[in-house]
């Protein structure tokens, strides 16, 4: 029988159980972060129980961290959840990308970036954008306190397999159409959940021309449909990504080998397949209160279907029928593990360069990890933002969701390169448009979101 | 964990779909270290019109909903951020079993693992179940997979290892541990590319 990508990973990690049940899987790495981790490490210290595997444990803190005067924690909540994650480490002797640290970011960016990240491999975080590893066809997942508490006990974690679903994507992307366009053109149009209880397979020649970064963006959203992991089969890019990064295996040419196993064998092998056309894609921004509320920006915001649009109407302050080249955008967040990286900010920095954003417009630039921010500073990128009228600020999850200083005002529209449009995600009332970097820089600019196809920016 | 066998309520029933995580219980409240004192935060912005200000609209504010253990409520329960601290603040306010259309994969995994009852059960029914008046009980029998209520019974379907797990409140870390010399032995196996 053909098995997925997914299926060979999973069965090669299996210690105890049979398919259709909970399963006992080994995990090779395990990512840690500061808010979903005290009460894990309580439990152990509760039960006198060490970290099993500190080589294959990783921990940073971002949820909370300031983006700017980074030492200057004000809020004393955060500022002990903090701590608590730099003193677990320390007891249980975890490696910690401490605050200031030259591999401090987004947890989501460095496990990449540091090449702890690799094919083949299944991966857990107390985080549900930790399906954006999946981008180097590995199983990753985000995971419960209680999961992760038993997985710095044991090194393992109970799961029963998904369902197996390939998303097809093929065609040529157009100018001005990118990734994030390309899983949000998606979730559009088949709803918030028709991911759950599947694993999801990208593939089609679009996914195979799509540069690391871009497929980590595509897999970092999968959880936005439902589908908490979402990969890409690894491929001479995944390799070639990897290869002398700090913690990459030292010999590549066995563990290339090795990856080369875990393709899925043909189409046969999923247990659902949906195809999308990238060359009908346009450029997406979302209108409501989850990420499927969302439009290509040539069409008008949807009619009220039920109580749950009604109430997301209410909440944006916007009406049925509205172009959202019309609404007044007067905060921009450039960032996130979903389109805070090196390439993201280079796009974003490619239109906004000799330009200046709307008058009365905030714009915030929050590289995903250190190594980010300072590989732009080498190529002059904070110049760009710097001279556009833009704030470039310290890494962090910053203004993605808010728990640490850096909120959007109530009732303000803002033109946002993150990943959820929640209410009250950016900060109370305020008003969330997730788009691509191209379309929030044209929106900062502009202080509307544009066609970028069609108009001059 | 704490046991879940056979139990009866009162219940609430709040029937929108996608109820994420962040509004069950928003950032702001998770800087918490412990795993208690969520519950007075739980659905924070649906529940207070300002700090300490509750909203005498939305149900769960209506002193006739009061000490309900049961929620009832739509599709797609949970989904968003994989936060376990929105099943502590459920469990904090006094839910013990949830009833909806379906939920996210990771919050389905944390309900299990607080000893939460989350089950899955057609829309028709929870209608139902809904428009029971406020002081309406209804039983929950882990143990036959029913819900009772009103002179109806409805069937619900469980994996057989969870349900074994929530009737006799088993920890999995112990019970993981039973395996470790398997998990010794895997790690024996595994390829070294160093």
């Amino acid at each position: 029988m053909s098995k997925t990508m997914i299926d060979k990973i999973w069965d090669q990690h299996v210690i105890e159980g049979t398919e259709g049940e909970p399963q006992l899987l080994y995990v090779d790495l395990h990512l840690l972060h500061e808010v979903t981790s005290p009460q894990a490490f309580e439990g152990l210290r509760e039960n006198n129980r060490p970290v099993r595997r500190t080589d294959r444990t990783f921990a940073t803190m971002d949820h909370n961290v300031p983006t700017v005067d980074i030492f200057n924690v004000k809020d004393m909540i955060s500022k002990r959840q903090i701590e608590t994650l730099a003193k677990n480490c320390e007891d249980f002797n975890v490696r910690l990308a401490d605050m200031g640290h030259a591999d401090q970011g987004i947890i989501h960016a460095i496990g990449p970036q540091l090449g702890l990240t690799q094919p083949g491999m299944i991966i857990v975080c107390g985080d549900s954008h930790t399906a954006t590893h999946g981008s180097f066809g590995s199983i990753a997942f985000g995971i419960g306190t209680s999961e992760v508490e038993h997985v710095l006990a044991t090194q393992t974690i109970w799961q029963t397999k998904p369902k197996k679903m390939g998303i097809r994507v093929h065609g040529k992307m157009p100018n001005g159409v990118f990734a994030k366009d390309v899983i949000m053109g998606i979730i559009a149009r088949e709803g918030v959940s028709f991911g759950t209880g599947y694993g999801v397979e990208f593939y089609g020649d679009t996914i195979r021309n799509m540069e690391m970064e871009e497929r980590m963006t595509l897999c970092n959203m999968a959880i936005e449909g439902g589908a908490k992991m979402g990969c890409v089969e690894s491929d001479q890019k995944t390799f070639d990504y990897v290869r002398g990064r700090k913690y990459a295996p030292k010999n590549m040419d066995k563990a290339i080998e090795y990856w080369k196993q875990f393709k899925t064998d043909d189409e046969s092998a999923f247990d659902k397949i949906i195809d999308l056309d990238a060359t009908q894609l346009a450029p997406f921004v979302s209108w409501g209160t989850n990420p499927g509320m969302a439009i290509p920006i040539d069409d008008v915001t949807p009619e009220i279907k039920n109580s749950d649009d009604k109430k997301a109407y209410d909440y944006v302050g916007l009406q049925p029928g509205t172009s959202l080249k019309d609404v007044d955008i007067k905060w921009a967040f450039f960032g996130s593990c979903t389109n805070g990286r090196l390439s993201d900010l280079k796009i974003a920095a490619s239109i906004l360069k000799g330009r200046h954003i709307a008058k009365g417009l905030t714009a915030w630039v929050v590289p995903a990890s250190r190594t980010i921010k300072e590989t732009a500073e080498k190529m002059g990128i904070d110049k760009i933002f710097k001279d556009a009228g833009c704030e470039w600020r310290e890494p962090g999850c910053s203004a993605c969701l808010g728990m640490n200083p850096d909120h959007v005002p109530a009732g303000v529209h803002c033109a946002s390169t993150s990943n959820r449009n929640f209410e009250g995600r950016q900060g109370a009332g305020s008003r969330t448009h997730l788009a691509s970097p191209a379309m929030v820089a044209a929106a900062a600019i502009h202080g509307h979101f544009i066609d970028i196809r069609e108009e001059a920016i | 964990m704490e046991k879940i066998t056979v139990f009866t309520s009162t219940s609430v029933p709040l029937m929108n779909d996608n109820i994420d995580t962040d509004q069950l219980i928003p950032k702001q409240f998770l800087k918490n270290i412990l795993k208690t004192g969520f519950g007075k935060n739980l659905l924070y912005d649906w529940r207070y019109i300002k700090p300490n200000v509750p909203n005498p609209d939305f149900i769960l504010n209506k002193p006739e909903r009061q000490g309900a253990q049961i929620l009832v409520t739509g599709d797609n329960f949970g989904c968003g951020s994989s936060r376990e601290h929105a099943v502590w603040a459920l469990k904090d306010y006094g839910f013990r079993v949830i009833i909806a259309g379906g939920y996210s994969d990771i919050f389905y995994m944390n309900s299990t693992k607080n000893g939460v009852l989350a089950i899955r059960m057609p829309k028709g029914q929870r209608e139902f179940l809904a428009q029971l008046p406020a002081d309406q009980e209804m039983t929950i029998d882990l143990i036959h997979q029913k819900v009772i209520a009103d002179g109806k019974e409805f069937s619900f379907d469980i994996d057989e290892k969870i349900k074994h797990k929530l009737v006799n409140g088993l920890d999995d870390i112990a019970i993981t541990m039973d395996y470790m010399d398997k998990i010794k032995a895997y790690e024996s196996k595994m390829p070294n590319f160093n």
